[in-house]
């Protein structure tokens, strides 16, 4: 009989250390949700904050700038022409258009802040870093393909065909191989100072080879170390940036020209349709101005409504309404507010689509519930004995109400009203249907100017092809997760700092 | 114009103030009788009536002739004297101006809280009034039971059904990655962690909790949706490259912290009493667990898990991203399916002509998402004020 | 004004001794009590007299502090309390729809059962009344009135040092005497006390009994207390309540040696209660 108990017990802490597990498994699962999800954030989004620019030295030709105009200026053609400079073999049409094509088209901006700063430049030979493109940039991150470099271990010899196009690359004369003495497989780069070519196949020993960047000479001959071979994982059909234009940026890179920085520019512009231009200070703007106005809204008229269904609103079936009311708000689905302010903002009223006024509006209505039920929460924690002695003396309700349950009140309304700011702050949908999607170069000037804000940046962003734009997406992410979090840090702050025990 | 109006409100406010207070402080006399009211509450009175009479008379202006007419503040002024004055000359040592000044007060308070209420009537004549234009002409037979949605084709159908699939499906997974999660952590939390613990796991299903819904989008499109993709390939499945699967499981996780926090809050609401009961009898925990707290937790656990029910119907920026648009009418998870919130965003993306059928039809889509939201969020929080009042 | 039935002693057939100094500050008629549908006090009528310690005693229960609370209209705040019958303050019916509540309790003033200063300073609980009834004209009268409500209730050697520290830093006894404080303040005639002892010690409840006595000499004071031995001591005259109904009211001594009522008797001997 024991026995058989024995081994029911056992069966019986069993399940329980199951059960136990389980749950366990549970939160941390939800943990490693969070964990990758935020790491994996982090690592699309941390190239973002940092841009390439390659310094040059730019002779600023006072043919191309009007000093009446120091603004106007081609500054671009200035620092296209310096850069091409540098590159003085290359000189087909296309070659010269894909190597313009790695500065970004806002190359020229910083020689042009120099110069407006300091007219006296014109004329004058000056080192500026100019922004390299989007595409030149997450090349050198190393994002588009992986490169291996191995420095030429043989003898090369490279010979220009005559009559067809091509080239044809051996070794020394030993008995091996070209193809064993030198190590290159199709599809490979060989680089080396003057030239680069795109290895296409063998042909009787030899080493076939196409030009990327044709050398001056018919014949070289290269001891090993004074060239290398380039392999790219990913084929020239399957990246934006060509053979040739890595080969240009490894040149540059392998001279130390190529400096990374702070992406400062993407705190400090707006929107744009280049990549390394874009910037979220826009969205951010925008942001504010509508957190602004929601906050101006929802923040009085939730303490109010609280202040008066909790302190003065009779008990009855009216009161019963609007309290099931608010409850039912606080649930509705976001985009049903978006709704709301398209026919009624826009539609009924008039009022002007993308602006931060009206988005504004759609999320005080959005939070007001939140505020609301936060503000009755905190009203109710002030014990009846404060109001009782108020009244003791002669307060009025009013009184009683506003000079000592509100303010005690207080710290418990503001935690509320920063969490449900931090929901307007990350709220998306609502917005979309009155227009705050619209593509928005400039800094909003004003609460009726059209805006977008940080939220539907990030969602206009990670809807465009470029990969560039996925880790300016993934950034816009964390720069709207820290303002959540120090949103949410403060409404722990306050309710640690004020809380009372009555 | 606005700005103007504002500032001479505010400015005509602060004269009434001080005019009305030191009227009645200059009532005052030695022996003479006591005043009502402090001098604060004459001049108090007296701005409210500036206040409400310019801002009456100025929105009066500028619904009649624009907001941008040079007459509004002009009005906001005239409108501030007409209902300051009056006030002014009345007071008198035994005016009761607190009284007055506090039925204004109690007013302006019972206007705020009907703002939640116009807000509700506001939504439902919106949703309601474009409805009511759709089904001129789309018939509601055709919109509730048709199986074809394709709102731009050539003819245009309005078929609800797809997107209720998809929009259920989704749901489906949502919850079933979201229900056992999000109750089994409650249950950890609430029963066997230690404080120390829980003061770390709390945080983290806050930070879950606030993370916006288009940053897991972002991740449900870019990172989760892939890895479903490759993974089914690598099995030989044939994976749609915007599956159901993918949105539904991020949406699932963003639904844990819902879930836990309210089953946390129920299963903290059973009486320890019943609990200890359970103990007397030599039950392990986990059996108590199973056969006494649940149980009696059950109607708030159903109530969480409708309201998150109505969470993941009513979400937007996760199905946006990362479900398709092609109504598929399908209950395969690993197809492409599209939700009545994504056509939503779609259809009204954009300028929108409030005469098309495709424009209107979104109000359409969204009258179903509202009432069948409201109709789960009004049972729930039913079966929840019901549940804590048998406890209370 | 309402007419006014002439005074007449209640229950006890002879005037008790204290009424013969003043004269009455409260009287009530016919007081009837509703919470809703539950009546908590049938019948009520009292006369109380001014500069004067009247104790409510009674079982729990039995309708004492819904009394007291109702001369200060308290009670209004219990949005399903009903109060009919006629309550007079000064011969004037505080019921009455034009008297303004606020004054009303300006005058009748009232300590409760439990400490409830506010969370503010020692000073401001104390300036509170006089700033909202606009008392004292400059800061310089308000701080004499702060002084003087301090020192009749007996705290001012106390805390004249830490005027500006919360209220709600003192012990259980001085924050009781600084709620004393903070209604004298006001300018009471009347001030109600709600077992104002009850969550006090023995030592800090011997002060505040001193206290009253000391009060009883300027205002009219009308104290509820579980205790019997309270209100033999700080009491004048006593009102013993059952179930709702004034059982008896008279002098104190004669409560306590000589009830008239069998119910009386039986609970100051301890029989119920």
């Amino acid at each position: 009989m024991t026995e058989v108990r024995d081994e029911l017990v056992k069966k019986r802490y069993a399940s329980e250390r199951r059960f136990r597990f389980y749950g366990a498994a549970a939160l941390a699962l939800t943990a490693l949700f969070l964990a990758i999800l935020l790491v994996d954030i982090v690592a699309r989004g941390l190239p973002a904050f940092t841009e390439k620019t390659v310094a040059l030295d730019v002779k600023v030709d006072p043919a191309e700038i009007d000093p009446a105009q120091l603004a106007g200026g081609n500054y671009d053609k200035l620092v296209k022409d310096a850069f091409r400079a540098e590159f003085p073999q290359v000189t087909g049409r296309a070659e010269r258009k894909a190597l313009g094509a790695l500065l970004s088209t806002g190359g020229g901006d910083a020689l042009r802040q120099m110069v407006v700063a300091d007219p006296a430049l014109i004329g004058k030979t000056v080192s500026v870093p100019v922004l390299l493109g989007a595409d030149a940039g997450i090349y050198l991150q190393g994002m588009l393909t992986d490169l291996t470099t191995v420095a030429g271990k043989a003898t090369l010899n490279i010979a220009r065909l005559e009559g067809e196009e091509g080239y044809v690359l051996s070794g020394d004369t030993s008995g091996e191989s070209a193809e064993q003495q030198l190590g290159l497989t199709a599809g490979q780069v060989v680089r080396f100072k003057g030239g680069a070519l795109r290895v296409t196949g063998m042909q009787n020993g030899y080493v076939r080879a196409e030009a990327i960047l044709p050398p001056e000479l018919p014949v070289i001959t290269l001891p090993a170390g004074q060239w290398d071979s380039l392999t790219f994982s990913v084929p020239e059909s399957n990246r934006r940036i060509s053979d040739a234009q890595a080969v240009w940026l490894e040149d540059l890179k392998s001279e130390g020209r190529i400096q990374t920085s702070f992406a400062w520019r993407f705190f400090e512009s707006g929107d744009s349709r280049e990549p390394e231009l874009a910037g979220i200070r826009g969205a951010l703007v925008g942001s504010l101005l509508t957190v602004a106005v929601a906050l101006a809204l929802a923040l009085p008229l939730g303490i109010a409504a609280a202040v008066y269904l909790e302190e003065f609103a009779p008990k009855n079936k009216l009161t019963d309404l609007i309290e099931v009311n608010i409850n039912n708000l606080a649930a509705v689905p976001s985009i049903i507010f978006g709704l709301l302010g398209l026919a009624v903002f826009l539609n009924f009223f008039g009022l002007p689509r993308s602006a931060p006024v009206v988005g504004g509006l759609v999320l005080a209505l959005l939070v007001l519930p939140t505020i609301i039920i936060a503000s009755r929460a905190a009203l109710k924690a002030v014990p009846p004995s404060i109001t009782e002695a108020a009244l003791g003396v002669g307060a009025s309700k009013q009184q009683a109400v506003f000079q000592h349950v509100l303010p005690l009140a207080l710290p418990g309304i503001m935690t509320g009203t920063i969490l449900g700011l931090a929901r307007a702050f990350g709220e998306t949908a609502p917005l979309l249907m009155i227009g705050m999607i619209a593509f928005i170069a400039d800094i909003p000037q004003g609460f009726t100017s059209a805006a977008t804000v940080l939220p539907v940046q990030v969602f206009l962003w990670s809807d465009l092809p470029e990969i560039a734009f996925k880790s300016k997406t993934a950034a816009a992410i964390m720069v709207l997760l820290v303002v959540l979090f120090a949103l949410n840090a403060v409404a722990i702050y306050l309710r640690k700092r004020f809380d009372r025990r009555w | 114009m606005f700005l103007w109006t504002v500032l001479l409100i505010v400015l005509m406010s602060a004269i009434a103030y001080v005019a009305g207070r030191s009227r009645a402080a200059g009532l005052v006399v030695a022996d003479g009788p006591r005043l009502h009211s402090l001098p604060s509450y004459h001049g108090l009175l007296v701005a409210a009536g500036a206040m409400l009479g310019g801002l009456a008379l100025a929105i009066l202006s500028a619904l009649v002739l624009g907001t941008q007419s040079v007459v509004t503040p002009a009005a906001a002024v005239i409108g501030a004297a007409i209902a300051a004055v009056p006030l002014y000359s009345r007071s008198a040592a035994d005016f009761r101006a607190r009284n007055a000044f506090e039925r204004v007060v109690l007013v302006v308070l019972v206007a705020c809280s009907a703002v939640a209420v116009l807000t509700t009537i506001g939504i439902v004549f919106s949703v309601l009034f474009e409805t009511m234009i759709f089904f001129r002409s789309v018939s509601p037979i055709e919109f509730l039971f048709g199986s074809h949605w394709s709102p731009t084709g050539t003819p245009a159908s309005f078929g609800l059904i797809p997107l209720l699939v998809g929009t259920l499906l989704i749901t489906v997974i949502a919850i079933a990655v979201a229900g056992p999660l999000g109750l089994l952590s409650a249950i950890y939390m609430a029963e066997y962690a230690s404080p120390r613990l829980r003061n770390v796991l709390k945080p983290v299903l806050e930070i879950l909790a606030g993370i916006p819904t288009v940053v897991l989008g972002f991740f449900a499109a870019l990172t989760v949706a892939p890895l479903i993709r490759r993974t089914g390939e690598a099995i030989g499945l044939d994976v749609a490259s915007e599956s159901a699967l993918a949105a539904g499981l991020v949406m699932g996780m963003m639904i844990v912290p819902l879930i836990s926090s309210l089953s946390d809050d129920i299963i903290n609401a059973v009486p320890q009493s019943l609990r200890d009961g359970s103990y007397a009898m030599g039950a392990t925990k986990s059996e108590t667990i199973k056969r006494v707290v649940l149980p009696a937790a059950l109607p708030g656990i159903v109530s969480a898990f409708m309201l998150a029910i109505s969470r993941a119907v009513g979400e937007t920026m996760i199905v946006v991203m990362a479900a398709g648009l092609a109504a598929n009418l399908s209950i395969n998870p690993l197809d492409a399916v599209t939700t009545i919130t994504v056509q939503i965003a779609t259809l009204l993306v954009g300028d929108q002509e409030f005469d098309s059928p495709k424009t209107l039809s979104a109000f359409a889509l969204g009258f179903v998402l509202f009432f069948f939201t409201l109709a789960l969020n009004y049972i729930a929080l039913r079966i929840v004020q019901k549940y804590r009042e048998q406890y209370d | 004004m309402n007419a006014h039935v002439p005074h007449q002693t209640l229950v006890t057939p002879e005037k008790p001794r204290a009424l013969a100094s003043g004269q009455f500050k409260v009287t009530a008629r016919d007081v009837d009590v509703y919470y809703g549908e539950k009546q908590a006090i049938k019948k009520l009528s009292i006369d109380i007299p001014d500069r004067a310690v009247s104790a409510f005693i009674g079982p729990s229960g039995c309708g004492k502090s819904t009394f007291l609370r109702c001369i200060n209209r308290m009670n209004d705040t219990i949005p399903t309390c009903k109060v009919t019958g006629l309550i007079d303050v000064d011969k004037h019916d505080i019921y009455d729809p034009k008297i303004d509540v606020v004054q009303l309790r300006a005058k009748v003033g009232m300590v409760f059962q439990k400490p409830n200063p506010f969370p503010k300073s020692i000073f401001e609980n104390v300036a509170y009344g006089p700033r909202i009834h606009g008392l004292a004209a400059g800061k310089t009268e308000l701080d004499e009135i702060v002084e003087k409500s301090l020192r009749k209730a007996g705290l001012w050697e106390e805390v004249k040092d830490r005027l500006a520290q919360p209220g709600t830093g003192l012990s259980g006894g001085q924050q009781q005497r600084l709620c004393i404080a903070r209604a004298i303040a006001v300018n009471p005639e009347v001030i109600l006390m709600d077992e104002p002892c009850s969550a006090l010690d023995p030592i800090a409840t011997a002060r505040i009994e001193e206290l009253i006595d000391e009060l009883r000499q300027n205002y009219c004071i009308v104290i509820v207390t579980h205790s019997m031995q309270q209100a033999a001591r700080v009491s004048q005259l006593t009102a013993f309540f059952h179930l709702g109904t004034l059982v008896e009211y008279g002098d104190t001594d004669e409560m306590f040696t000589a009830p008239q009522e069998k119910r009386t008797q039986d609970y100051i001997t301890g029989r119920f209660g």
